[in-house]
C-alpha cells in the first residue's frame, strides 16, 4: 500500500521537474557550444546581449571534439554530452572539421548522438538589410537522419555506383508530426509537403502518406502537396506564398539553403535541430570564418536569432521579442553594422548598439 | 570491358525471357552500352519526304494541346515545310501500350515536339511516368535548357545568360525502389561513368560550339562521395581536353544561394538528373516564369522538343491565358534541328518582338492578354516580314 503511494510521489515529483524546465521562472540552465574559428566571439557577443535583456539563464559552456571512445567508434566527450542529456538545450556556434581528420564532421557527430531528426530554418526578410526579395516570411523543417543522406553507396561493378535513398514509415511520421505541431504553436496557417512522387513513388509516396495523416489529426491547418521543382519556380517568383514547408533530407537541404540565399545569405539566418528525447540544439550555419576570427568584425546575428528562436522554444517569449526587435532595429538603422552587413563597425560595437537598444526597452 | 561485356550477355540473355518486366535496370546498362558505340555529337537530320518533314508530335495534358495547337497554326501560316503526326497518349490509363506508340512514332520520324505527360502519383509504383519512359527508351541522355533574360520581362535579376546540361536518364530517376521491411523504402540513385562522360563531353562540346568561357559542376560529392564523387570525376577528366574552357565545381544546396543572389557569374552549368531539374526550374523563375524557356532532350539518334519545367499547367488549361511563348520558342529550336534556320528565325524574331516590344504579355507576365491575342499578334508580325504566308 505504501509502496504505491511513494511510487504516485516520485512519479508527481518528476513530472514536476520536467515541467519546472518550462513552467516556472527559475534559472534554466543552457548547454553553450562556442565552436572554432569566431565561434568564441559570437558566442560571448550573444551572452552579453542576453545579461543586458536580464534573461533567465545560465550557460554551461563545453568544448565538442571528436574523440575515440572504446572500440574504435568517434564520440563527442562525456561532460558535452553529459551537459546536453541534463539540460535538454544547447546552442552552438560554428564547428570545423579538419580536412583528411579521419573522423566523420561534427555536425554528423551531434546528430547521431542526440537523434536530431528535425532540422528547421525559419526565413524571414531583414528590413534594412537588402536583397531581392523583401516578402519572405517562411519556415523549412527538413528531416535529418535518412532520406538521400543515409551514407549507403555501392560500386556495383566498376563504372557504376548505386546510392541508396531510404525512406522509413517511422521517421517519416516524426517529422510530419513535428511540422504540424510548429505551425501549430506557432501560429502558422498552413503546410506544404515538399516531394517529388512522380517519379519516385514508392520513397516519397510514404513520406506523404505519413505527412497525410498528421494533417488529419491536425484539421485546423491547411495541407497541400507541391513538387519540389514546383516550389522552386514558384520561390524565386513570389515567396509570400509560402508558410511551413516540410519535406525528406536531400530536398530540405537544397530548399533551405535557397531560402536562406532569399533573405541574405547563411550570415543572417537561425537555424534549429530538433531531437528525441525533447533536445534541441539551436545553432548558426554560417562557417568557422578562420580569417576574420579574433579580429572583432565577425557578424553575431545568425548565432543571434538562433538564439531568440531557443527562447520561444522555451517558452520565453516576451524575452526573444525585446532582443529580436532590438537586433532588427539596430540593423534597420543602418548606423552600427558589421562589415557583411555593409557597414564598417567592428562586432562589439555592434553587440553593444543591440544592448543599448534593449536596455533602454525596459 | 570485362564489366561490360558480362553486363551484356547478362542483358541478351534475360531480355528476351523477360522482355520489359525485369525492370529499367537492364534497359540503362542495355541503351549506355550501345550508344557507347558511336561519340559523335552531330545527330543526322531526319528523313525528308518530298521536301517536307514529319515531325510526332505528342499533345499530353493540361495545356499542352491548346499550346500545341497554336504552334501548328503558326507553322500553318509560315507555310513551315513540316507535317505533324499526332499520337495521343492517355495517361489514365495503367497500360503502356499508348506511349509504346508514341516512341514507335519517335523512331520513326527521329524528332517529336511534346506537351508534358501528366502522372498521377496516387497510382501504384507500377505505373511509371510517361516522360521518364519516355525518355530513357529513346536514350535522350541530354537537356539543353537557355536561360537568358529577356529585356521585355521585369525580373529582379537582370543579365541572366546560363546554360543548363541535365543528364536526363540516370541518378535519382531510375524508378528503381523497393520495399524490403514493411515501413522501409529503399530508392536507388544509380551513376555510371559511361553516361557521365558521356553528358560531360556533351556539355564540353556545347560550350566551345557556343564560344561559352566556363563549365560548372553542381553536385553533393562531399555527402554522396562514391555517386557524385564519380560524376564530378568524369567532369574533371573531360574537362582537361578542353584548355580553353575553366571548370570548376559547386556543391548544390550553395548553387541554389548563389543563384538568388549573384546569377550572372554562371555560364554553363552541368549536373546529374535531380539537381537538374531543381536548378532548372529555378533559373527559369529567375528568367521570368515556366511559360517563357524551351527545352530540348537530345539523344545520340533523337530529339524532342518541349518547354524546360515541363508543367502541365492545369490550372491554366482550356482558359486561353497560358502563355505561348515557351512552346512556340521550343518549336524554333526543333526547326534549326531540322536545319530550317530560315523559318527557324522567322518565329523566333517574331516571337521575342511581341514579347519586348510590343510587350503584349499573357497573365504569368502580369499582363491582359490571352494566348490567342499573343499568337495573332505574332502571326502578324511574321507578315509583315514579307515572306510567303497562308491567310490569317
Amino acid at each position: 500500500m505504501w509502496r504505491s503511494t511513494a511510487s504516485r510521489v516520485v512519479a508527481s515529483l518528476k513530472n514536476e521537474l520536467l515541467q519546472s524546465r518550462s513552467f516556472i521562472r527559475g534559472m534554466q540552465t543552457v548547454t553553450l557550444i562556442p565552436g572554432d574559428g569566431i565561434g568564441p566571439e559570437i558566442s560571448a557577443a550573444v551572452v552579453k546581449i542576453f545579461v543586458a535583456a536580464e534573461v533567465p539563464i545560465e550557460w554551461e559552456e563545453r568544448n565538442v571534439t571528436a574523440i575515440q571512445g572504446p572500440g574504435g567508434k568517434w564520440m563527442i566527450p562525456h561532460d558535452a554530452k553529459e551537459s546536453m542529456d541534463k539540460t535538454k538545450i544547447g546552442l552552438k556556434g560554428p564547428l570545423k572539421t579538419p580536412v583528411g581528420a579521419g573522423h566523420p564532421s561534427m555536425n554528423l557527430l551531434l546528430r547521431k548522438t542526440f537523434d536530431l531528426y528535425a532540422n528547421v530554418r525559419p526565413c524571414v526578410s531583414i528590413e534594412g538589410y537588402d536583397t531581392p526579395y523583401t516578402d519572405v516570411n517562411l519556415v523549412t523543417i527538413r528531416e535529418n537522419t535518412e532520406g538521400e543522406y543515409s551514407g549507403i553507396e555501392h560500386v556495383i561493378v566498376d563504372g557504376v555506383v548505386q546510392s541508396i535513398k531510404l525512406i522509413t514509415e517511422q521517421a517519416s511520421q516524426r517529422i510530419a508530426e513535428y511540422a504540424f505541431e510548429y505551425a501549430k504553436n506557432n501560429q502558422r496557417s498552413s503546410v506544404i509537403a515538399v516531394h517529388k512522387a512522380n517519379i519516385m513513388r514508392m520513397s516519397d509516396g510514404l513520406f506523404l502518406r505519413k505527412c497525410r495523416e498528421a494533417a488529419e489529426k491536425h484539421k485546423d491547418i491547411k495541407f497541400t502537396e507541391m513538387y519540389l521543382d514546383t516550389v522552386c519556380l514558384n520561390m524565386v517568383q513570389d515567396p509570400s506564398q509560402f508558410d511551413v514547408l516540410v519535406m525528406p533530407n536531400l530536398y530540405g537541404d537544397i530548399l533551405s539553403d535557397l531560402c536562406a540565399g532569399l533573405i541574405g545569405g547563411l550570415g543572417v539566418t537561425p537555424s534549429g535541430n530538433i531531437g528525441a528525447h525533447g533536445v534541441a540544439i539551436f545553432e548558426s550555419v554560417h562557417g568557422t570564418a578562420p580569417d576574420i576570427a579574433g579580429k572583432d568584425l565577425a557578424n553575431p546575428t545568425a548565432l543571434l536569432l538562433s538564439a531568440i528562436m531557443m527562447l520561444r522554444h522555451m517558452g520565453l517569449r516576451s524575452h526573444a521579442q525585446k532582443i529580436e526587435t532590438a537586433c532588427f532595429d539596430t540593423i534597420q538603422d543602418k548606423k552600427v553594422l558589421t562589415k557583411d552587413l555593409g557597414g564598417n563597425a567592428k562586432c562589439s560595437e555592434f553587440t553593444e548598439a543591440i544592448c543599448q537598444r534593449v536596455r533602454d526597452m525596459k | 570491358m570485362a564489366a561490360h561485356s558480362a553486363v551484356l550477355s547478362v542483358s541478351r540473355i534475360i531480355n528476351p525471357l523477360w522482355g520489359r518486366h525485369l525492370g529499367n535496370t537492364v534497359k540503362v546498362f542495355g541503351t549506355t552500352l550501345t550508344s557507347h558505340r558511336t561519340k559523335t555529337l552531330h545527330v543526322p537530320p531526319p528523313a525528308k519526304y518530298g521536301g517536307r518533314h514529319t515531325v510526332t508530335l505528342i499533345p499530353g495534358d493540361g495545356i499542352g494541346p491548346e499550346l500545341l495547337s497554336h504552334v501548328r497554326e503558326v507553322f500553318r501560316f509560315s507555310c513551315v515545310p513540316v507535317d505533324f503526326e499526332v499520337v495521343h497518349v492517355n495517361s489514365a490509363l495503367e497500360a503502356e501500350d499508348d506511349i509504346d506508340n508514341a516512341i514507335t512514332a519517335i523512331r520513326r520520324n527521329g524528332v517529336a515536339l511534346k506537351g508534358n505527360i501528366e502522372t498521377k502519383h496516387t497510382m501504384p509504383p507500377s505505373v511509371k511516368s510517361r516522360n521518364n519512359l519516355l525518355r530513357t527508351s529513346l536514350d535522350l541522355y541530354a537537356n539543353v535548357m537557355h536561360c537568358q533574360s529577356l529585356p521585355g520581362v521585369q525580373t529582379r535579376h537582370k543579365n541572366i545568360d546560363i546554360m543548363i546540361i541535365r543528364e536526363n536518364t540516370e541518378g535519382e530517376y531510375s524508378s528503381l525502389e523497393h520495399e524490403s521491411v514493411s515501413g522501409v523504402v529503399e530508392c536507388l540513385k544509380i551513376i555510371t561513368r559511361t553516361n557521365s562522360l558521356r553528358i560531360a563531353e556533351y556539355a564540353f562540346q556545347l560550350a566551345r560550339e557556343k564560344g561559352r568561357r566556363r563549365v560548372t559542376a553542381v553536385h553533393k560529392a562531399n555527402i554522396m562521395k562514391l555517386g557524385d564523387g564519380l560524376f564530378l570525376q568524369c567532369c574533371r577528366e573531360v574537362a582537361s581536353g578542353y584548355p580553353d574552357i575553366t571548370f570548376d565545381s559547386m556543391i548544390v544546396d550553395n548553387t541554389t544561394m548563389q543563384l538568388v543572389s549573384k546569377p550572372q557569374q554562371f555560364d554553363v552549368m552541368v549536373m546529374p538528373n535531380l539537381y537538374g531539374n531543381v536548378v532548372s526550374n529555378v533559373c527559369a523563375g529567375l528568367v521570368g516564369g515556366p511559360g517563357l524557356v524551351p527545352g530540348a532532350n537530345y539523344g545520340r539518334d533523337y530529339a524532342v522538343f518541349e518547354t524546360a519545367t515541363r508543367n502541365t499547367g492545369k490550372s491554366v488549361a482550356g482558359k486561353n491565358i497560358a502563355n505561348p511563348t515557351a512552346m512556340l520558342l521550343a518549336s524554333c529550336m526543333m526547326l534549326d534541328h531540322l536545319k530550317l534556320y530560315n523559318y527557324a528565325n522567322l518565329i523566333r524574331n517574331a516571337v521575342l518582338t511581341t514579347m519586348n516590344e510590343t510587350r503584349l504579355h499573357t497573365a504569368d507576365l502580369g499582363g491582359l492578354g490571352t494566348t490567342s491575342e499573343v499568337v495573332q499578334s505574332i502571326m502578324r508580325v511574321i507578315q509583315s516580314k514579307g515572306q510567303l504566308t497562308a491567310d490569317i
